[in-house]
């Protein structure tokens, strides 16, 4: 009904004189890209064209005194860039673990939040509440427990043995992107939570006592009746959080700034401290360049695959 | 023998349920609760105490220099102003774009609405080194309006869904009885759909004012001095210059998580409805 109320009121009336309805119908046309005209002129200022400067940026390099063209150069020297190739694989190790983790812990929380119990919309607000931290102080809370002086993790693992003596993780090459990571679970099991939830009291419950008459156990009906109906959440979610994980930089740069050594530099840490410590702009727009194509490789990738499953299903 | 078995099973499954309940709870608060609680423990407490959970004598000194000897009153205005602002101009601009995605159908929308969504997932890092060098030359370095234009861009595309959301759920018969009753569309936008959106709106302001309050990267690059700071990057240069006044440090810290958790008090109800909207920005 909504629907051909809006084709009302998009459409005018036949009625009236011909210049003036034209006239009209042009005004019409024109209506709804008055109002979108400052959201996109914006935009479009802000983020179109630095875009296109970046990416013009990338073939040029910048000194202190000026820029010059130099074509595919910085491109060729990505490829022998050991730091890079860090973080290339540290980009991998730190997206993963984090979508991995934050989903898995969210999708525990949605369960857990589904039931009824007593105290649960306090326990929802309180649960809910690091996604409202600012990120850099997420980072500067769990940096502060993983210190030593201050914190008690280290200590905790030294009790359990884990450690020799109360030492940070942050410092050690071969566990320091842990630190980060934890922190970003911490940080993004809400998102999860919070969209998973609403999915799931979407299902209609008469499915549910559907399923007990039938005889299904807690697993059967959460394979087959929950997981599906949560399923397309759960792939547009997972998809967007994986890109915007992939580019989150506020996290390792507060914790780590990227090191010790490059153990922590993921692309994204990698484009900001090069543009902004080094000063080297024309290698950092190149890099981030390479971050772009590799996320619209994944994009189309995934699409793809939603397709042939689509197909074989 | 049946029945015992399942209730002796349900109340074991009661019971775990408490305990991830209780687990999540901690795990969500540990961290705050530390930073609170170093924040109110007196320097010569600090080392060689052990970990206690509660310090044996507590201060509030750690806030009263915060307040009153550091930049950071200055620091914390410079952020409500950037983030007040940004909240104010983003809702204006994205409650418009909204108002077109949700009652006109036209040709391109479908392209319009993509483009949107295509910029949510689109690394922000990539503009560091141009946005650098055009504000540069813009001289909207070191100036809060330059922060208020680079953030307003970043915010309008998921806050443009959200007022998107906010007017599908008015419904339509509304403004147009009102449109038969002789109101131009204009009218009908200002008496009957407006108010009913005003709530919206202010859910708009908030998210936008948390995204704001947050933005620690593109503030750290565009702002040097110390008049145009905002509270992000005083607390980082604090931490850069003053490495070891731990209890000051967590104090500043607790003191910029109170507006984003007021924040996060009263946007509860919309939370769904922002986080599907901006499903990336976290």
């Amino acid at each position: 009904m909504t629907r051909s109320a809006t084709a009302g009121v998009a459409r005018e009336p036949a009625a009236g004189r011909r210049p003036r309805a034209v006239r009209r119908r042009a005004g019409a046309a024109l209506e709804p890209w008055l109002y979108l005209a400052p959201a996109l002129t914006v935009l479009m200022v802000v983020l179109l064209v630095p875009l296109g400067f970046g990416i013009a940026y990338s073939l040029r390099h910048f000194t202190a005194f000026g820029s010059r063209y130099v074509g595919l150069d910085q491109y060729r020297r990505m490829l022998s860039d050991p730091i890079l190739g860090q973080a290339l694989l540290n980009t991998l190790w730190w997206t993963g673990a984090s979508v991995v983790l934050q989903f898995g812990f969210g999708l525990g929380l949605a369960l857990l939040l589904n039931h009824n119990f007593a105290g649960r919309r306090l326990v929802q607000a309180v649960v809910f509440l690091p996604w409202a931290v600012p990120s850099f102080l997420a980072g500067l809370t769990w940096a502060w427990l993983f210190n030593p002086v201050i914190g008690p993790i280290p200590h905790w693992l030294t009790a359990i043995g884990l450690q020799k003596t109360p030492t940070d993780i942050l410092a050690e090459p071969g566990i320091a992107l842990w630190g980060p990571i934890i922190a970003n679970v911490w940080f993004g099991i809400p998102f999860f939570a919070i969209t998973l939830l609403a999915a799931l009291k979407a299902i209609p419950a008469e499915l549910y006592e559907a399923a007990a008459v039938d005889g299904a156990g807690v697993v059967q009906r959460f394979a087959r009746l929950t997981l599906p109906f949560l399923a397309p959440t759960i792939a547009i979610t997972v998809m967007l959080r994986t890109i915007w994980i992939a580019t989150f930089a506020d996290l390792i740069f507060v914790m780590t700034g990227g090191g010790p050594a490059g153990a922590t530099e993921t692309v994204a840490t990698y484009v900001y401290v090069t543009a902004f410590s080094t000063l080297d702009k024309g290698y950092a727009s190149a890099v981030s360049v390479l971050l772009l194509a590799l996320l619209i490789l994944y994009a189309v990738g995934l699409i793809r695959m939603r397709r042939r499953l689509l197909a074989m299903a | 023998m049946v029945v015992g078995r399942s209730s002796a099973s349900r109340a074991l499954g009661t019971a775990m349920l408490y305990a991830a309940v209780l687990g999540y709870v901690v795990f969500a608060l540990f961290p705050l609760f530390w930073t609170l609680k170093i924040s109110v423990t007196p320097t010569r407490l600090l080392y060689g105490h052990g970990i206690p959970l509660w310090p044996a004598i507590t201060t509030l000194g750690n806030y009263v220099k915060v307040l009153a000897e550091s930049d950071f009153p200055h620091y914390f205005l410079n952020s409500v102003i950037v983030s007040v602002s940004t909240g104010l101009v983003v809702t204006a601009i994205a409650s418009s774009a909204g108002y077109a995605l949700s009652r006109f159908r036209f040709r391109g929308k479908g392209a319009v609405a993509f483009a949107l969504l295509l910029t949510q997932t689109f690394p922000l890092v990539m503009v560091i080194p141009p946005i650098y060098r055009i504000f540069g030359a813009l001289h909207l370095t070191d100036s809060l309006r330059g922060l208020i234009v680079i953030y307003t861009a970043f915010n309008i595309p998921f806050a443009t869904f959200l007022m998107q959301s906010f007017f599908d759920g008015v419904p339509r018969d509304l403004e147009e009885a009102a449109m038969v009753d002789g109101c131009t569309r204009l009218q009908a936008l200002r008496r009957v759909v407006l108010p009913l959106t005003l709530p919206g709106m202010g859910a708009t302001i908030g998210f936008v004012f948390t995204a704001a309050w947050s933005e620690l990267l593109f503030a750290l690059m565009l702002i040097n001095d110390d008049s145009a700071k905002t509270f992000a990057v005083g607390l980082l240069d604090f931490i850069g210059k003053f490495a070891v006044d731990w209890g000051e440090m967590m104090a500043a810290s607790v003191l910029g998580l109170v507006p984003a958790c007021l924040f996060f008090a009263l946007l509860q109800r919309y939370l769904v409805a922002g986080l599907t909207a901006g499903a990336v920005k976290g």
